[in-house]
């Protein structure tokens, strides 16, 4: 248990008449989407941090109950709709869990591909967002932005070949995937590849022999091994602070064990050290991808009977946990069955919202400007944490 | 031309016309960033409006004419309207004393680089009070940092300012300027060593006297939304646009002065100007580059650079560049 006062305050030995309480969001630049942050200041420095989340909830575990299974991953993938795909394998995993449904191996290498395609998404988008609340949309920041977008564009066109859709996909269903990959993908998707492994090496080419980016990333919120473990984090912020955990490796699901990778892991816990863990994670998922290419079974992508209802899938009384490694650290949703074609009740575990708690620990002490880059290297998306 | 009018007249006439260039080079040096910065992030830029968007600039200045003025109705009203005002003339006041070409000039006074100097940093006063009238944490934030800033950098802008001076033995603009005058070799960016490095400095102290990034703190729009301008909308807002720019291309035009020789250039006599605004563009362009490739640095970090690192640098290069001159004279060569 942490002691509270801790951190909730800093004293930093203020002189000051008073101190400035000032508000950061809901409606604020570099709030990631809707996050609202009150900051307490002395000065330029912030002594208290409250975050303040719930501006983006749109009742997504009621609404599950709503919907079928086949239903459902559809919708899933709006949880977090920077890694959509992600969120549609935690629900699928669950419901099979529930199910015992068999998943054929070339879908769970499907499975894999888009996952760690995903992952690749979500960090470029990641490291665009981050520049950019550090440099500025009228500076440098935006320029590394606007390249790690052009890259993400390519991702998703791939997905658009693959589902028809760019972001929100219902690629993930019960027992399997709804697609197969079309001619000429595979093909495609390497080339995509290829070409955004040269470009993350461009990128760190740019950033890390960069004073200034340095000057900002490093020994800032400097997350300690111990924090991490009682907060409750995950992901690369928790391979950043040293703890050597992925759920990919520590508890390989959808045939990871078949894959060679290494788990990065940095041990200085500050916003360098997060950035280094996903530089690093990028490389690791597109060797996935190329594995996964390569040794792609033949033979059918689901073991169920293709949709034709949305009641079509039972799943028997039950309940199971199941989780992912997504881009940004566990994802898993908690499901009861009632052997009904719904859900009787879902819970998701979203991994921003763990990682989200971690800002009042290690904001206080900091200035404004790192509140802000603390904040990207976290990297939340509002529509997981509030879901 | 101007010698053939009355001194009466042309006091009259050369502010206005100087006025009215600065304003048309203003409008349109912000589409050559638009475009520099668009090529640098593989994007083509402003194209829609006119060929090659050439008319982007002057839809810009109708839009923000025919925006609602938005006064705050927690602000200070009088501080609040007279700030772009402030602003502003400062940041034309600079151009006052700059000769486009020999004679070609409002006013060629002897003291015409420490007019320049310390009109530039008249700015501040504007800055503040656009920030303090505005009644809003973002703004009141940011002019706290424009002081902090502008006064920690200026010293460093003088003294490496300064050099050229030393150089010329002048502080007269047209002076240092013809000082330069002759061969590429003569311009004082080509004087060995010292040269180099007082233009690296002054190019670092410009930056930060701009306030563009990485020293762009005050605009800060990740943190501090767009800083001290963050309730003005409409003029008042296109008036603070306007001053930041002429202050760049001020600024740009003393470093082609001080550093780059100014006018000299190939071709007869009368290309001066052209040649003196390319290189002004140059300038513009350098600071451009460096601006949209780099991430702001934070607020402790910008005065521990300027009060560690460059004060004392442009402080030493000043003294020795003073003992060079010195040695020079004696030595008689």
């Amino acid at each position: 248990m942490l002691d509270q006062s801790t951190v909730s305050r800093v004293e930093m030995d203020w002189s000051g008449p008073e101190r400035l309480t000032m508000n950061m969001g809901p409606q604020h630049p570099s709030a990631h989407g809707v996050f609202r942050a009150i900051v307490t200041l002395e000065g330029e420095t912030v002594v208290a941090v409250d975050a303040v989340i719930g501006y983006l909830h749109r009742c997504h575990e009621k609404l599950s109950e709503t919907l079928t299974y086949a239903q459902y991953p559809s919708i899933a993938s709006k949880t977090d709709y920077v890694a959509a795909m992600t969120s549609e394998f935690a629900y699928v995993l669950a419901a099979e869990e529930i199910g015992k449904f068999e998943v054929p191996k070339r879908a769970q290498y499907l499975r894999v591909i888009v996952a760690e395609l995903q992952r690749i998404a979500s960090h470029l988008l990641w490291l665009g967002t981050w520049c950019m609340d550090m440099g500025g949309a009228l500076g440098g920041g935006a320029t590394i932005f606007l390249y790690c977008i052009r890259e993400r564009e390519l991702i998703l066109d791939l997905f658009e070949a693959l589902v028809g859709a760019r972001l929100l996909y219902g690629f993930f269903q019960v027992g399997g995937t709804r697609y197969d990959i079309p001619d000429g993908w595979a093909q495609k998707c390497r080339e995509t590849i290829d070409v955004i492994d040269s470009r993350v090496d461009e990128y760190q080419r740019m950033l890390e022999h960069n004073a200034f980016f340095l000057a900002r990333a490093k020994g800032v919120g400097i997350v300690s091994r111990e924090l991490a473990q009682d907060v409750g984090i995950a992901g690369p912020l928790l391979r950043g602070s040293g703890i050597n955990w992925d759920l990919r490796r520590n508890a390989p699901y959808s045939s990871y064990e078949d894959f060679d990778f290494r788990v990065p892991v940095e041990t200085d816990g500050d916003c360098y050290a997060r950035y280094r863990v996903r530089m690093a994670e990028f490389r690791q998922a597109i060797t996935i991808v190329r594995q996964a290419l390569d040794k792609l079974p033949s033979g059918p992508i689901s073991s169920r009977p293709a949709l034709k209802s949305v009641a079509q899938i039972r799943i028997p009384k039950g309940e199971a946990y199941a989780r992912v490694e997504g881009p940004r650290g566990e994802v898993g949703t908690y499901m009861i069955s009632d052997g009904s074609a719904k859900p009787y009740r879902m819970k998701w575990r979203g991994a921003s919202f763990s990682n989200l708690a971690i800002l009042p620990h290690i904001i206080p002490g900091h200035k404004v400007a790192d509140v802000v880059a603390i904040m990207g290297s976290v990297d939340p998306v509002f529509g997981e944490v509030d879901r | 031309m101007m010698a053939a009018l009355p001194p009466w007249l042309t006091l009259l006439i050369a502010p206005f016309v100087v006025l009215n260039v600065v304003i048309g080079l203003v409008t349109y040096v912000t589409l050559l960033e638009r475009k520099f910065a668009a090529r640098m992030q593989s994007r083509i830029g402003p194209y829609r409006v006119g060929p090659h968007g050439l008319l982007q600039p002057i839809a810009d200045a109708l839009k923000l004419m025919m925006k609602e003025d938005v006064v705050p109705t927690a602000a200070d009203r009088r501080i609040y309207n007279l700030a772009p005002i402030v602003f502003l003339i400062p940041c034309m006041l600079i151009f006052a004393t700059i000769p486009f070409a020999p004679g070609l000039g409002v006013a060629d006074v002897n003291i015409g680089i420490l007019f320049f100097l310390a009109v530039s940093a008249m700015e501040i006063v504007g800055l503040f009070m656009a920030g303090w009238g505005s009644n809003n944490k973002y703004a009141l934030l940011s002019a706290m940092r424009a002081v902090n800033q502008i006064i920690s950098y200026d010293l460093p802008f003088i003294f490496s300012a300064l050099v050229p001076v030393l150089l010329a033995g002048s502080l007269k603009m047209s002076d240092i300027a013809a000082a330069q005058q002759g061969s590429l070799l003569k311009w004082f960016i080509f004087y060995p060593v010292i040269g180099q490095l007082a233009f690296i400095m002054f190019v670092v102290a410009t930056l930060a006297a701009e306030n563009r990034v990485p020293f762009d703190i005050l605009e800060a729009e990740s943190e501090l939304v767009a800083g001290f301008r963050v309730e003005y909308s409409g003029m008042k807002f296109a008036l603070i646009q306007l001053g930041e720019y002429a202050h760049m291309i001020g600024s740009s035009f003393l470093g082609a002065l001080l550093f780059l020789g100014a006018w000299s250039g190939p071709g007869p006599e009368y290309l001066g100007p052209i040649w003196f605004l390319l290189k002004a563009m140059f300038m513009f362009l350098v600071v451009t580059w460096i601006r949209w490739s780099f991430v702001r640095i934070r607020v402790d970090q910008i005065l521990a650079l300027s009060w560690k690192a460059l004060l004392p640098a442009t402080l030493g290069l000043l003294i020795s560049t003073a003992i060079v001159v010195v040695w020079r004279t004696s030595a008689g060569f």
